[in-house]
C-alpha cells in the first residue's frame, strides 16, 4: 500500500486501521482463466507487491515482451513454475483503506477439488472466473458446487478475458443468464443459497479488476475490488446460539478454574445460563476471562476463558452452549462428504471423527448417493473417490454435539482421519441427523440406562477402547496392573479361550459392549520373546520387554496421545 | 513457575468495552486465531516447544501464547536456536524477556560446526544456514523429543511460505513435503503423528508484516532496540544502481579489503545473523515512524536477508529440507 506522502499522518493512519476489518476470499478458476493473473493484478494494483518481487520475475513468464506475467507472482512452488500451473492452496494478504483481505488462491485442476474446499471452507466470498471466450464450463459448475456445499454467501463471477471478445455485453449477459441457471440448481441440491454477482473483466489488461474501465461503458456496476470492499462479512453471527467448544480447562492453581475456548457462534455476558454437551448440566457463566481483562460481553470468533459459577466436570472437547437452544446430542450422523484421499472410503472401516476440539472414533455406514457435479445427478454408490462429493450416514463410538452445517459452520463440519496413515482424508458437513437415529438412540438410551458415556468417561478419565497387547504376560500383567492402579477401568480378554474360539462373533460382540460401556479391553496374545507389540487407536508401537518400567509408561503415553485418556493423570504428566 | 500479569488495564479494548454490538478489528481477528492454535497445539501434542528466535515475530508469538493461557503460565518452553552469530543484543533482550515472563528458555547451538569456524564467508550461505540453523533445529528437537514446534513464520513473508499449512506435517527426518500437504480446512488441524514425526505449527501464518508491527504498537510488546533507528556502525558496501549495502560489524570477516566502519542513523529490519543481516538507512526511532516508514517501502522485508538470494525458490528448497 502506497501512501500520500504529503497528506499522510500516521495517527490518522493508525486510527483508520483500527477499524478495518477482514474479509477472506477464496479464488477458482480452470487453468487458462487467468486466475493467478486476477490475483497478482490485484495484489499489483493495490500495491501489495514489493519491488524486488516484481523485478524476480521482469521479463520471465509467458507474456509479450515488457508486460509483467502477473501470474509468476503467486505460483510459489517450482513445480508450478515448471509446469506453469497453480497445484496447493495459497494463501495472499493485501489491504485497502476499508479492509485486510485474505486471499486463498486455490487450483482449478479437477484433481484438485480437495483444494478447492479447504479454500472455500473459511471464505466469506468466492472469486470465480469464467472465460468469456468459453462460457459456463464444467469447472465453473463445479467451484459454485463446492462454494455452495461449504456455505460461502458470496459469489463474485469475473467473466474474463473480456478484451478477446471486443468487450461484447451480449456474450457477457448470456454467460450471466446460463451462469445464473445453474446457480438455482446448486442452491437446490446443497440447500444452501448463494449471492451472486456478476462482472465483466479482462485480468491482464486491468479492467474492472481494481479500477473501473472505459473499455465497457454497458457496464455500470462496481470493480472487483470495490464488491469485494462493500461485502458484507457472511460469518457474522452474534445473534445466533452460543456455541463454545472446551480446548482446555485452565486450572494453573486451586483457586482459578476456566474453561478456554473460541467462541464459534453467538454472544456471552455474565449471569447467562449455559449447559455443558454432553453431560448436560447447566450453571451460570461466571466470568468471561482475557488477559486484557474480564469482559462484560464477547462474541464468536474471541478466544476467551470462561469461569462458571458451580463445579462442574468440564473437559476438552466438550460444548458450552445455549440451554434454550442446544446443539444435537447424537452418535448418528447425516452428512455431505468431500473425498480427499487417493485411497476412497471404505464402509464400515474405522476412521477418526474430528469435531471442533474432540476426536472420536467413526465409522462410515452407508452412501445415499454420490453426487455428479456435472450435472447434479444423484448416483448410486459403494465408495467415494478422490474429489467425488457424497451424502452419507456416520456412526461415532460415542455421541457428539452436532449443529447442521447450514446453521453453524464450527460445530456443523468435521474432517475424517485415516488412523493408519494419518492422513485427513475428508471433510464433513452435517447435513441432519439419520432417520433411523432417533430411533435408535431411545433404543441404546433404553438398554444402556440414563448414564450416558460422557459421564463414564469424566468419572474414569478415560474412554472406552481397545488395547492390543502382543507379547510376554508377565510384561502384560504389569501394564494391567500400572493401569488399575491409576484408576483405568479395564477388561482383559483372550482371543484364544475356548469360548472365543468357538465363537468368534462372540469375541467382537463382547469387546464392542465393553467399549461402549467406557471399559478399556485390553486382548493379550502371546507374541515373539523379547518385544511386546502395543496397539490403539490404529497406532502402533514396538517394546523392548525386557525394559518393564519403560515399557508400562510408553503404554500410557500411547493411551494418552490416541485420547483414550482424557484426564492427564493417567499419563503420568 | 510464576503466573503471568497482564501490563495494566489500559490495554483492555474499548471495543469490547462498549459497545454490545461488536464489529471486531482485523487484528483482534487474526489475535483470536492464533490463540485459538495455541491451546490446540497444547492440548493435543505431548511436547510442544515454541522457536524463540528473539525477533518481532516471536516477540508478538509470545504475548499471544501469555494470552492464550492466562491466568496461567506458558505450558510449553521456548528455544533459541543460537548459530553463534547473533546481536549481543538479542542475546540479552532474549535471556531478559525469558525471566521477566518466567518462561522456560533452552538454547541449542550446533557447537561443533561452531567450534569448527563455520562461517557463511568461508562456506556459503546455504551450507551455513544448513549446518548452523537447520541442523541445529533439528538436533535440538530431537534431543529434547518435541513432537510440535511452533514458529514465528508468516505466509505473505515469501511464495513458498504461502502455500504452508498452519500445522505443517514433518516427516521422521524433520522433511517438509510440499506435494503432499495435509488438507488443512476451517479451524480443525490435524496433529496426529507417528513416533518420530512432528509438526511444524505456524499461529501467524495470516498476520502479514503490517500486521505485526500494529499489533506490536497497539499491545506495546517489548522488541529488541536493533529495529528501531540509531547511529550505528556499519560497512558501507556500494551496490550497482547507487544503492548501498549497510552491513553491521559484528563480524570483521565480512569486510571486504579496504571497508572501514561508518556510523550510519540505521535500523534493523529483520533480525537474522549478524554475516548475513543488512542494515536500512532510516530516522524510525518509534514505532509509528516504523509503521510510516514500511508503508513507503517498495521491498520486501527478507531483502535485506542474504539467504534468500542464493538460488531461485532457495526458501523452498531449505524448508524442504528441514528449514523453519
Amino acid at each position: 500500500m502506497l501512501v500520500d506522502a504529503e497528506n499522510f499522518s500516521i495517527s490518522e493512519f493508525l486510527a483508520q486501521e483500527r477499524e478495518k476489518d477482514l474479509l477472506r476470499f477464496s479464488t477458482a478458476g480452470s487453468v487458462d482463466d487467468g486466475k493467478s493473473t486476477l490475483i497478482g493484478r490485484l495484489l499489483y494494483d493495490t500495491q501489495s507487491v514489493y519491488e524486488d518481487q516484481v523485478k524476480s520475475i521482469e521479463g520471465k513468464g509467458t507474456t509479450a515482451p515488457g508486460q509483467i506475467d502477473f501470474a509468476l507472482l503467486t505460483d510459489g512452488l517450482r513445480a508450478e513454475r515448471e509446469q506453469g500451473i497453480t497445484i496447493d492452496v495459497a494463501y495472499r494478504y493485501f489491504s485497502t483503506p476499508r479492509r485486510k483481505f485474505i486471499i486463498a488462491d486455490t487450483p482449478g485442476h479437477e484433481q484438485y477439488t480437495r483444494n478447492m474446499a479447504t479454500g472455500s471452507s473459511t471464505a466469506d466470498a468466492t472469486v470465480v472466473l469464467i472465460d468469456a471466450g468459453k462460457g459456463v464450463l464444467v469447472q465453473s459448475r463445479r467451484h459454485a458446487y463446492i462454494a455452495s456445499l461449504l456455505r460461502v454467501r458470496h459469489l463474485l463471477v469475473a467473466v474474463n478475458k473480456m478484451d478477446l471478445i471486443g468487450y461484447d455485453q451480449a456474450t457477457f449477459r448470456t454467460i450471466e443468464l446460463d451462469f445464473r441457471k445453474v446457480l438455482d440448481q446448486i442452491a437446490e441440491d446443497t440447500g444452501n443459497p448463494v449471492d451472486a454477482i456478476f462482472v465483466p473483466v479482462s485480468a491482464l489488461r486491468g479492467d474492472n479488476i481494481v479500477h473501473k474501465t472505459n473499455a465497457m461503458p454497458w457496464y455500470t456496476g462496481p470493480s472487483l475490488l470495490e464488491l469485494l470492499e462493500q461485502l458484507p462479512r457472511s460469518q457474522d453471527t452474534t445473534s445466533e446460539p452460543f456455541r463454545f467448544p472446551v480446548q482446555r480447562v485452565t486450572r494453573p492453581d486451586h483457586t482459578f478454574r476456566g474453561f478456554a475456548g473460541q467462541i464459534a457462534s453467538g454472544t456471552v455476558r455474565p449471569g447467562d445460563t449455559i449447559t455443558v454437551q454432553p453431560s448436560g448440566r447447566t450453571a451460570l457463566v461466571e466470568r468471561i476471562v482475557t488477559w486484557d481483562g474480564d469482559l462484560p460481553i464477547a462474541h464468536a470468533p474471541l478466544s476467551v476463558t470462561l469461569v462458571l459459577d458451580r463445579e462442574l466436570d468440564i473437559s476438552r472437547g466438550d460444548l458450552i452452549g445455549s440451554t434454550d437452544q442446544p446443539s444435537h446430542l447424537t452418535n448418528h450422523v447425516k452428512a455431505s462428504l468431500v473425498w480427499m484421499d487417493q485411497r476412497p472410503l471404505e464402509l464400515n472401516r474405522r476412521y477418526v471423527l474430528k469435531h471442533t476440539s474432540q476426536i472420536v472414533p467413526a465409522v462410515v455406514a452407508s452412501i445415499d448417493h454420490r453426487t455428479n457435479v456435472a450435472t447434479l445427478a444423484h448416483e448410486g454408490a459403494a465408495t467415494l473417490e478422490m474429489n467425488s462429493i457424497g451424502v452419507v450416514n456416520l456412526v461415532l463410538l460415542r455421541p457428539a454435539a452436532f449443529d447442521r452445517y447450514a446453521l453453524n459452520r464450527t460445530t456443523g463440519a468435521f474432517i475424517l482421519i485415516d488412523t493408519e496413515t494419518n492422513g485427513t482424508v475428508a471433510a464433513g458437513m452435517v447435513t441432519g441427523t439419520s432417520h433411523s437415529s432417533d430411533s435408535e438412540e431411545s433404543q441404546d438410551t433404553g438398554s444402556w440406562g440414563p448414564v450416558t458415556a460422557g459421564e463414564r468417561e469424566s468419572r474414569w478419565g478415560h474412554r472406552g477402547a481397545i488395547l492390543e497387547l502382543t507379547g510376554p504376560f508377565s510384561l502384560i500383567d504389569s501394564i494391567e496392573r500400572s493401569l488399575f492402579t491409576v484408576g483405568v477401568v479395564s477388561i482383559r480378554l483372550n482371543p484364544d479361550a475356548a469360548l472365543f474360539r468357538a465363537d468368534p462373533a462372540l469375541f467382537q460382540s463382547v469387546i464392542d459392549l465393553q467399549t461402549k460401556a467406557g471399559i478399556l479391553a485390553i486382548i493379550v496374545r502371546p507374541g515373539e520373546p523379547g518385544i511386546l507389540l502395543a496397539r490403539s487407536e490404529g497406532q502402533e508401537i514396538i517394546l523392548e520387554a525386557g525394559e518393564t518400567m519403560k515399557a508400562v509408561s510408553a503404554i500410557h503415553q500411547l493411551l494418552h496421545r490416541t485420547g483414550v485418556f482424557t484426564s492427564n493423570e493417567q499419563a503420568g504428566l | 513457575m510464576p503466573i503471568a500479569q497482564p501490563q495494566s488495564s489500559s490495554s483492555r479494548d474499548p471495543e469490547t468495552q462498549e459497545s454490545p454490538r461488536l464489529r471486531l478489528s482485523h487484528l483482534k481477528l487474526l489475535e483470536a486465531e492464533s490463540i485459538a492454535i495455541f491451546r490446540e497445539v497444547a492440548s493435543e501434542f505431548e511436547r510442544p516447544v515454541m522457536l524463540y528466535s528473539v525477533g518481532k515475530d516471536s516477540s508478538v508469538m509470545l504475548r499471544l501464547a501469555q494470552k492464550a493461557f492466562f491466568p496461567g503460565p506458558i505450558p510449553f518452553p521456548l528455544m533459541h536456536v543460537d548459530t553463534g552469530f547473533k546481536f549481543a543484543e538479542m542475546l540479552t533482550f532474549r535471556d531478559e524477556m525469558a525471566r521477566s515472563i518466567g518462561a522456560e528458555l533452552l538454547v541449542w547451538r550446533n557447537e561443533s560446526a561452531i567450534a569448527a569456524g563455520t562461517n557463511p564467508i568461508a562456506l556459503d550461505t546455504k551450507r551455513c544456514c544448513g549446518l548452523l540453523k537447520t541442523q541445529a533445529l533439528l538436533d535440538g528437537l530431537r534431543h529434547y523429543n518435541f513432537d510440535a514446534a511452533f514458529g514465528g513464520a508468516r505466509r505473505d513473508e515469501e511464495k513458498s511460505r504461502a502455500k504452508e499449512r498452519i500445522y505443517s506435517f514433518r516427516d521422521e527426518a524433520g522433511q517438509w513435503d510440499p506435494k503432499n500437504q495435509r488438507p488443512e480446512l476451517w479451524n480443525l488441524y490435524n496433529g496426529r503423528i507417528h513416533s518420530g514425526e512432528s509438526i511444524r505449527v505456524f499461529p501467524l501464518s495470516n498476520w502479514t508484516e503490517m500486521d505485526v508491527w500494529q499489533y506490536i504498537h497497539a499491545e506495546n510488546i517489548p522488541i529488541v532496540d536493533l529495529y528501531f533507528a540509531k547511529e550505528r556502525p556499519m560497512f558501507v558496501r556500494p551496490l550497482p544502481g547507487g544503492q548501498d549495502m549497510l552491513l553491521p560489524i559484528e563480524q570483521d570477516f565480512v569486510a571486504r579489503k579496504g571497508e572501514k566502519p561508518q556510523m550510519v542513523k540505521s535500523r534493523l529490519r529483520s533480525l537474522g545473523c549478524t554475516p548475513c543481516t543488512g542494515a536500512i538507512r532510516s530516522d524510525a526511532t518509534t514505532l509509528p515512524e516504523i509503521i510510516a516508514e514500511l508503508l513507503q517501502f517498495r521491498s520486501s522485508e527478507r531483502a535485506n536477508r542474504i539467504i534468500d538470494h542464493d538460488q531461485e525458490g532457495s526458501m523452498e528448497i531449505k524448508k524442504r529440507e528441514g528449514y523453519f
